[in-house]
């Protein structure tokens, strides 16, 4: 631990205090929007944006190692793989509700192997593992920009618009009879995530972006009391999760971003056992006090 | 906290020449009546007739594909955000993080501020005290009973102070207290509000009710249904308890003009 300590203030040795900063800065996203994703019930959403981009990762890299378009990097062809695959579901979600989930599964599965047929194709060894599960030890102080700002734009958004998207998620319909544009929410958050996911995914991988923008905010879901309690909550799960799987994976020589994701699972899987057990035993105590007070009565 | 007029002559909701279709699916079809200011209206209907469509039309949900709906005519002060709508809600998500209060208080949502000022969070707590919710503020939305989450429901839409109430069957899987509380409250409104509810029994309504809005009768060869109007009588034979409170019978035998409310006119 004592070698953990010293690298990470090792001024000469940036790469893991950039990790814990973009730990920090992607547990705002993960709070605040996989809060929202998930009240919204579109984590299946953006896990199918998230996986699509597989596919424009592939794209990109095999155009610019062919010479067709040498200028394009993987973070371009992400974005707008990005950009189609949520404008499809939006599109199809707010137009033809009966064919949603159907779609939603054919970019998830058509995107990742477009990816995979691109990557093989492509010139020289390419690893689709490290885009799925990413190095969150191989962030650049221009990767920590970016992210702050989309942070900050996040935020803006969530605290200008609480009561509309809680409304929006909460009771669409009565949302749009008080005025609300439901549809301008939805497509915002849809963009957002989309463009999230993209940013995320290079530092991240994949797989942590969707366990990240679900898993947090539900183990939350299950003790805050409103919206933004779980935001907060979620922002605080999401925090202590990357920090200690960075700071675990580091001394025993494991991928950071799977850590994090056992992690995060693993206390998901206990609030949920605790809720489950609790909620049990409450409901046989609430019987036998009613029990016990009907007897009375007779 | 409510509209201070009486019941009288100024229309709250004009339905004129109204059809609709769900793409090639009429329907509703030449959909004709009025309602004034303080009424307290039965839509009645059997299931997908339509009743859920003409609220949706009243809410601006939908449009008409032809004829002309007027919310509020020649009451000026008057706008949208004046209708207060409880819908059914049956596809409520109950792991949903959210205090009673916070529900009450989406009744004084506007579509793009983020503030609710001093006179909203008085016109919220006025709803809960109506609606005797007030010891739920702070309550999880998710730990209450089925008809506590409905007068959460009816508090909800009583804190925009409407001038035109709809509920959407909200007897629906009621207890009897809570009937007895919501009939109550709408009592208490009665004259001041106009109110819309909406039910699936053919037979009775409320004895609050004034005039019954039927859906269901087919005016052509087609799917879609008009609705005619009926009026109520005093029933004897129906448990006092149907509606939380006294219950009318629906006259259907007997068919009202659509302005018969103005000029008495009668069909037979």
């Amino acid at each position: 631990m004592s070698g953990f300590i010293e690298t990470l203030l090792d001024p000469s040795i940036p790469f893991l205090r950039n990790a814990i900063i973009a730990g920090l800065l992607s547990s705002v996203l993960f709070g605040l929007l996989g809060a929202i994703v998930t009240v919204q019930r579109i984590s299946g959403l953006a896990g199918a944006i998230s996986h699509a981009v597989l596919g424009g990762i592939g794209m990109a890299l095999f155009l610019s190692s062919t010479g067709i378009v040498s200028w394009i990097t993987p973070v371009t062809g992400a974005m707008i793989f990005a950009i189609i695959a949520a404008a499809i579901i939006g599109v199809i979600s707010l137009r033809s509700k009966q064919r949603e989930d159907t779609v939603i599964n054919a970019i998830w599965a058509v995107g990742m192997s477009m990816g995979i047929l691109f990557m093989a194709k492509t010139p020289g060894y390419t690893d689709p593992m490290s885009y799925l599960f990413g190095n969150i030890l191989l962030i650049t102080d221009r990767d920590l920009m970016l992210l702050a700002i989309l942070d900050a734009v996040a935020i803006f958004c969530a605290w200008r618009f609480y009561p509309q998207i809680e409304a929006a998620a909460f009771d669409r319909e009565f949302a749009r009879s008080r005025g609300v544009n439901t549809d301008a929410v939805f497509i915002v958050i849809l963009a957002v995530t989309a463009v999230a996911v993209v940013l995320l995914q290079t530092f991240v991988g994949i797989v942590m972006v969707i366990a990240m923008l679900t898993l947090p905010a539900g183990t939350a879901g299950y003790m805050a009391r409103n919206l933004a309690s779980m935001m907060w909550i979620g922002f605080a799960f999401s925090t202590f999760f990357t920090i200690s799987g960075i700071c675990t994976s580091w001394p025993l020589d494991l991928p950071a971003g799977a850590t994090v994701v056992v992690f995060a699972g693993a206390v998901f899987l206990i609030a949920a056992t605790v809720k489950a057990v609790a909620g049990k035993f409450l409901r046989l105590r609430n019987a036998s006090v009613h029990n016990n007070s009907h007897r009375k009565k007779l | 906290m409510f509209a201070d007029m009486k019941t009288n002559r100024q229309v709250t909701v004009r339905f004129e020449e109204v059809s609709f279709s769900y793409g090639t699916q009429p329907v509703l079809t030449n959909v004709n009546f009025h309602i004034h200011h303080g009424e307290f209206i039965a839509l009645v209907g059997p299931n997908g007739s339509g009743k859920t469509t003409i609220l949706k039309l009243l809410l601006n949900l939908e449009k008409p594909h032809s004829g002309k709906i007027t919310i509020f005519e020649g009451i000026s002060s008057a706008s949208r955000d004046k209708i207060g709508y409880v819908p059914q809600h049956s596809d409520y998500d109950s792991a949903f993080p959210i205090t009673v209060l916070e529900v009450v208080r989406m009744g004084r949502l506007k579509s793009l501020s983020r503030k609710f000022s001093t006179d909203d969070e008085k016109q919220v707590h006025t709803a809960m005290e109506l609606c005797e919710i007030s010891d739920l503020a702070h309550r999880s939305y998710s730990a209450l009973s089925g008809g506590q989450r409905r007068r959460v429901m009816v508090a909800r839409a009583l804190a925009s102070s409407p001038l035109l109430l709809i509920l959407d069957e909200p007897y629906a899987n009621m207890d009897s207290e809570s009937e007895t509380r919501l009939y109550n409250t709408l009592e208490s409104l009665k004259g001041n509000t106009t109110v819309i509810i909406v039910t699936h029994d053919p037979a009775f309504v409320s004895s609050l009710t004034d005039r019954v809005l039927c859906v269901g009768e087919h005016t052509g060869p087609g799917p879609a249904r008009t609705v005619v109007l009926h009026r109520t009588e005093p029933s004897a034979d129906t448990p006092y308890t149907l509606y939380g409170g006294k219950a009318a019978r629906i006259r259907h035998s007997e068919k009202l003009n659509a302005t018969s409310c103005c000029d008495g006119e009668v069909k037979k």
